[in-house]
């Protein structure tokens, strides 16, 4: 086949290329300019940065500890919470619901990843913060509270306005992701495979549990890895209902920091160099961590769909 | 057969749990929804579109400004977003095709996809805010915009592939060239998709706060001019709901019930669309 190139061709050509060259400008740009600006901290701080917990602007001296801790509890009680959920939501819409319900629910648990964090944020704060200081709170409280060690998980008073509750609201929002990406992975285990387990007679459950997951792991494991990244950099939902408190605490019921609630609460009250370049180095920080899992969910994906593309 | 009845048992068991884990999240989506409704149309008021904001602790006052200045931040990002992703996704579905240039683009912006955006508000602020020392809208739309690009870019190249190659052949059998064929033919084919994948992509940015909060800040007053500080919605809730007055939570609802309503609007069009047409 002939292609007539002419100028106009190779002009709309280079216009083209520029504009997918835009993508390599933004990215190489966002690490030169996070790295720039964080230069200062860097200097000061070194590696040690990372592992002290002290912030204190009065005294110019900062530390990330804290807030990556906050980030870590809240990312990590929010899988806990929401990949039970989503599997359980992924197996509801490919394999139990009748055909005539899959749709509207898929698009239902969709639709919670369209509405924006600033509003969880705003419904976490005047709905949900309350019913979790006056009802569920005091409830494990009484229950599990008085147990050795877990027990400190949730000592002090329950006002609803910390990790717990950040967790909360976290884990509804990253539910959509977990849940579409796991449905994915599910629906691409070969019905033949699922049918020879049927035929041997297997339980519904069992060819799930046997067939079906196991056939779809990294798939999901993908998902969870891009869910991970999402809680991680979520910043409205958290900074409404965390509080902004720099300390590595024990108990979930306390107000305390992530990445991202520093980053928000205090970016324009930044009033030294160094105190703004310390918050640099927490975005940079942030960018290379949320950076490098979504390359490896993506890596994860991909070979779950190598793998049926070998079959 | 013992065995078989336990088999039965964790089977319906499982089942059950299943299904209430997706009871789960329609309950969630449903209680979130309900909530911004009754206490959003609770508050909407003709004053809240005419009004400028009153003095703080003082009743009454609106949300004009905020109003104003989202439209007008999120139109700025959508004239800077769209050519540069459209541009970007043409490169990458046709005249890149298959190169390690394009393949390595497409990875790139799945990753740019995640990236919090909270950084692109930071990185912003150092290149916009700071070297100038204020805050503006044209800053704020330019955060939205390096949002946008990679949503655009991926769903445009998506959308081009989509379109049957012979269609291009034809096009070059009458002796077209390649730009005419893309402009002509391929873009027609392909212009609804696009067209969803630019709505999605505002309807993405339309609700973002964080990186509004180090780039167009806020203002207090009403104003169209693009190189100053400039209110957004979202901004607003944020201020407003963290504020101490009742009146400002009415309002901040309010604004949330409205942002709530246009973007779900735009996200069920776009996704009803999309599907019909992968359906195809």
């Amino acid at each position: 086949m002939r292609i007539n190139r002419g100028i106009k061709d190779l002009a709309f050509a280079a216009l083209t290329a520029a504009g997918a060259f835009s993508i390599v400008v933004f990215v190489v740009g966002i690490v030169a300019v996070l790295v720039g600006n964080s230069a200062e901290a860097i200097r000061t701080f070194g590696p040690g940065f990372i592992v002290s917990d002290v912030w204190d602007p009065a005294h110019q001296k900062f530390g990330a500890a804290a807030s990556l801790y906050g980030s870590f509890i809240t990312a990590t009680l929010a899988l806990l919470m929401a990949v039970p959920v989503s599997l359980g939501i992924a197996i509801f819409v490919t394999e139990i619901a009748p055909g005539f319900l899959r749709g509207p629910f898929g698009s239902a648990i969709e639709l919670l990843a369209a509405i924006p964090s600033i509003i969880y944020g705003m419904w976490g704060l005047f709905t949900l913060a309350p019913i979790m200081s006056q009802i569920i709170e005091p409830a494990l409280q009484q229950s599990i509270g008085s147990f050795p060690i877990v027990g400190a998980l949730f000592s002090g008073a329950t006002r609803g306005v910390d990790l717990f509750t950040a967790s909360v609201i976290l884990s509804i929002m990253i539910t959509p992701f977990v849940a579409s990406i796991a449905r994915d992975a599910f629906l691409l285990t070969p019905p033949e495979v699922k049918e020879s387990a049927y035929a041997v007679g297997a339980t519904q459950w069992e060819v799930v549990r046997d067939v079906v997951v196991p056939y779809s792991k990294f798939g999901v494991f993908g998902g969870v890895v891009i869910a991970l990244g999402r809680a991680l950099g979520e910043t409205m939902a958290v900074a409404f209902v965390l509080g902004n408190k720099h300390w590595i605490t024990l108990s979930l019921f306390e107000a305390a920091s992530t990445i991202t609630v520093t980053l928000a609460n205090e970016f324009n009250e930044a009033d030294s160099d160094l105190y703004l370049s310390s918050l640099f180095f927490l975005a940079l920080l942030l960018f290379a961590f949320s950076f490098l899992t979504l390359a490896a969910a993506r890596l994860l994906i991909s070979r779950s769909r190598q793998r049926r593309g070998e079959k | 057969m013992v065995g078989l009845r336990k088999r039965k048992v964790v089977n319906v068991a499982a089942l059950t749990l299943s299904s209430l884990a997706a009871l789960l999240g329609v309950f969630w989506l449903i209680f979130i929804l309900a909530d911004v409704l009754r206490h959003g149309v609770a508050a909407i008021h003709w004053d809240l579109f005419a009004n400028d904001p009153a003095p703080a602790g003082i009743t009454g006052g609106g949300l004009r400004n905020a109003f104003v200045g989202q439209l007008l931040i999120t139109l700025a990002a959508t004239v800077i977003g769209v050519p540069l992703g459209v541009l970007g996704g043409t490169f990458l579905a046709e005249y890149g095709r298959g190169t390690r240039f394009a393949r390595a683009v497409s990875v790139l912006s799945d990753l740019m996809i995640g990236v919090p955006s909270i950084v692109i508000g930071a990185v912003v602020y150092a290149v916009l805010v700071k070297p100038l020392g204020h805050f503006s809208g044209w800053a704020g739309a330019v955060a939205l915009a390096v949002i946008m690009i990679p949503v655009i870019l991926r769903t445009t190249e998506n959308m081009l592939a989509l379109v049957p190659w012979t269609l291009r052949e034809a096009a070059f059998a009458l002796g077209a060239p390649y730009y005419r064929v893309i402009v002509q033919v391929v873009y027609r084919g392909a212009a609804t998709g696009i067209l969803t994948g630019i709505l999605l992509s505002i309807s993405r940015v339309a609700g973002e706060t964080a990186p509004l909060l180090f780039t167009s800040f806020n203002n207090n007053f009403y104003s169209t001019d693009m190189s100053a500080p400039m209110a957004s919605l979202t901004v607003s809730i944020f201020q407003y709901a963290t504020g101490p007055y009742e009146d400002w939570h009415q309002q901040a609802w309010a604004a949330s019930l409205i942002i709530s309503l246009v973007i779900l609007l735009i996200t069920v069009v776009g996704r009803l669309y999309i599907k019909m047409r992968g359906q195809k």
